[in-house]
């Protein structure tokens, strides 16, 4: 074994990095799978209900939150190719602002739940139970869905960060970045269950 | 590459030293043989405590009436036992144990393409095993549910349901991230010439496992997720009384839980198609439709789950179409049976132990899946569905199925490993015993079932009584097998076998190197310029 370096060249494939992350993303999309199809049979065996409790939802909230991560999946975009362009500002601003915008659909979400927690609406809450079948599901797997992708959104945030972390460090640069581009592919997943997530519960009719 | 015997410069995998010596060393060690090994020593463990419980059930069933334990203890036991034996034994299995040894070495790679991650999922398995037996012991009691965890009663049980749902949850975690781990090894990894058609067979099983893994996992894992919800959260997913759908959970379950069992034989039927190779010492009759019928079990294997449920309540077009496709998915599993036959036509059999396995494996095997059809056809499943003629058909399946091959993978490869042959004759009495006692165990429990014995009763009614006790008996021998068995493999282990590199005349690469390997595989990188199995 040399030195460290070589031995790290020596073992290292971006192409299987991706493959990797790719096949993830895969089963993520089967996990959330699972959901969409919990939600689509109560749907169909509750359409009255859904509709109804649908309404609850603040459709401007829900929207804001897309714009945010749409926004988020661009800059994302750009810090990946400026990396590969070799510039580190603006791949860290980039960052910064991806970073940031995450924040705020956390803070949305939270404000967002907290409310329906204000009024006692909440898993297991002497409200819910006294919901409707139709009107509890939908709400049980509101919370559940959005919560979990909440979940998703923070991991996604931790891998962000690490990358950051790394190209400020010089770790990660222009010849060496399948750190950030699978972060990338990551964050472009989360947004993209988010995507099916706004129409299924705040819009659809 | 032909004969390596001097390579006594180059430390083997199982006693080099690197940062950290001793247990640490193993703890901390990416060699994917060491982590193959890991796997190994953890899952005998639980195996045999899932034998352990087995017995005591057998045993409780010796005759009518409470012999050793209540109703609450015995429903404790199959859940448990079953938990054990299927999430912690024969899912990972082969996979995990023998795929992890030699999946890098047969196609050329000193590693596989994750070492990192793949010490991580033998963490997360045993994080994930400690959960699910902890669950045995520790709060509410054990769960009575069945493997299965049905709703709703899995929703309204008292027992510690939430600990071995949670802890099937990260087994499943473990399990996807190995599948990924060798999609992405051999898609990128292979030595230079070792084309996907020239890749041995087991290596080919293991790649569609793996697909199964990645894509089948998450679902039961959302659904366990659901199940934890629901219980401390009081959501109703599952729960009628809430709204919930029970026979949805069932099809969730179910999705996941059938290609799970092509999880479980895919690569056991990979690790005997190696043996009987090797040991007709003629190349493989039809490789090409060994690669189809893996990849078309695999498949096919996805859109059969409903015929778990043909009694739950589905519409009759389902049952239908679930039952057609149940059939189909019998078609690849005997072009395996057929090719196998059809490469020991005319080979120069060797008859050693591991052979004598593979024949054990194809004979229970075959009874297991002739019985598989009576429970796929609808008219003769309503008649056996939840009788002991299903845990007899599973048995031969998946212990028949998985346990034979895991136990003929583990003669065959033994020398490999350790460098070390065992006694033959020793070996050939225990599986003789084994054998045996496999067979007075569970065959009665087909005639149980045809007179309509149900399943998960720690009692019966006193016109089952012989058929229990020869099945109780056939327990006890099968163990002694089992005893010998192991104790023989221990002895050669402790024992001061002659090293040997390929005692069987292996072709794949694995037998082209030093037993025990040395830590990088190969002392240069091979070039493969011949087919998988280039026997005259």
């Amino acid at each position: 074994m040399e030195t460290t370096t070589h031995h790290e060249d020596l073992h290292r494939d971006d192409t299987a990095s991706k493959l990797g992350m790719w096949l993830f993303i895969f089963t993520e999309i089967l996990l959330f799978g699972g959901m969409f199809i919990v939600y689509s049979v109560y749907r169909f065996k509750n359409p009255v209900a859904f509709h109804i409790a649908h309404e609850e939802l603040s459709i401007p909230m829900g929207f804001i939150n897309t714009v945010i991560l749409l926004i988020s999946s661009a800059t994302v975009a750009i810090s990946i190719s400026s990396i590969q362009k070799g510039d580190k500002k603006l791949t860290i601003q980039m960052l910064v602002v991806t970073l940031l915008l995450a924040l705020t659909f956390l803070i949305n979400k939270y404000f967002e739940w907290g409310a329906k927690f204000e009024h006692g609406m909440y898993p297991g809450s002497e409200l819910m139970s006294n919901l409707s079948h139709g009107d509890m599901l939908f709400f049980s797997l509101y919370f559940f869905m959005t919560g979990l992708h909440a979940v998703h959104i923070i991991v996604g945030m931790i891998l962000l960060g690490v990358s950051l972390y790394k190209v400020q460090k010089g770790l990660v640069h222009s010849t060496r970045f399948v750190l950030l581009e699978n972060s990338g592919l990551y964050w472009h997943l989360v947004d993209l269950i988010w995507i099916f997530l706004f129409p299924l519960f705040y819009l659809i009719h | 590459m032909a004969e390596h015997t001097e390579h006594k410069h180059e430390p083997n995998y199982l006693e080099y030293q690197g940062k950290y010596k001793g247990l640490m060393g193993w703890l901390t060690s990416t060699d994917h043989k060491r982590i193959g090994l890991m796997y190994f020593y953890a899952m005998m463990t639980f195996f045999l405590s899932g034998v352990v419980m087995g017995l005591l059930m057998k045993l409780e069933l010796i005759a009518p009436g409470e012999q050793l334990m209540g109703a609450q203890t015995y429903n404790g036991l199959f859940t448990v036992h079953g938990l054990t034996m299927i999430f912690l034994f024969v899912i990972p299995g082969v996979a995990a144990v023998f795929g992890n040894l030699f999946l890098p070495i047969m196609i050329g790679a000193k590693d596989v393409s994750f070492p990192r991650l793949n010490l991580f999922s033998w963490y997360l398995y045993m994080i994930g095993a400690m959960v699910v037996l902890g669950s045995q012991f520790i709060g509410d009691g054990p769960p009575d549910t069945g493997w299965t965890f049905y709703a709703p009663y899995s929703l309204k049980t008292n027992t510690n349901v939430v600990f071995a749902v949670t802890g099937a949850f990260i087994l499943g975690f473990s399990s996807i991230l190995t599948g990924l781990n060798f999609i992405v090894t051999m898609h990128r990894l292979r030595a230079p010439g070792m084309g996907w058609m020239r890749m041995p067979l087991f290596c080919w099983t293991l790649y569609g496992t793996g697909w199964i893994q990645l894509l089948a996992t998450p679902v039961v894992g959302i659904t366990f997720l659901m199940v934890v919800a629901e219980r401390t959260l009081g959501i109703g997913f599952f729960d009628p009384a809430l709204g919930g759908d029970p026979i949805l959970y069932q099809h969730l379950f179910w999705i996941y839980s059938h290609p799970a069992v092509y999880i479980m034989i895919l690569p056991a039927m990979g690790a005997i198609t190696e043996i009987v190779i090797t040991f007709s010492r003629k190349t493989v009759f039809g490789y090409t439709a060994m690669v189809i019928s893996s990849m078309a079990i695999a498949f096919v294997g996805y859109f059969v789950w409903g015929h778990h449920m043909y009694t739950s309540g589905m519409s009759s077009t389902a049952r239908w179409v679930f039952s057609f496709i149940t059939f189909l998915v019998a078609i690849p599993s005997a072009i395996k049976v057929f090719n196998w036959t059809a490469t020991l036509y005319k080979g120069s059999i060797n008859l050693q132990t591991p052979f004598f396995w593979a024949i054990g494996f194809i004979f229970v095997f075959m009874i297991g899946g002739f019985s598989g059809l009576v429970l796929g056809s609808l008219a003769t499943d309503i008649h056996v569905h939840d009788t002991a003629f299903v845990v007899a058909h599973f048995h031969y399946i998946v212990f028949g199925g998985t346990g034979f091959a895991f136990f003929a993978a583990l003669h065959y490869w033994y020398p490999k490993i350790y460098g070390k042959v065992y006694n033959g004759k020793v070996a050939n009495i225990g599986l003789v015993i084994f054998f045996i006692g496999f067979n007075l165990l569970y065959f009665p429990m087909f005639v149980l079932g045809i007179m309509g014995m149900p399943r998960r009763y720690y009692d019966y009614l006193p016109m089952f009584h012989t058929p229990n006790i020869i099945s109780t008996v056939g327990s006890w021998i099968l163990a002694i097998g089992l005893i010998i068995v192991i104790v023989n493999l221990l002895r050669a282990r402790k024992g001061s076998g002659k090293e040997i590199d390929n005692p069987w005349d292996g072709r794949t690469l694995e037998w082209r190197i030093a037993s025990p390997p040395i830590v990088e595989n190969f002392e240069e990188v091979p070039t493969v310029d011949h087919e998988a199995y280039d026997y005259k």
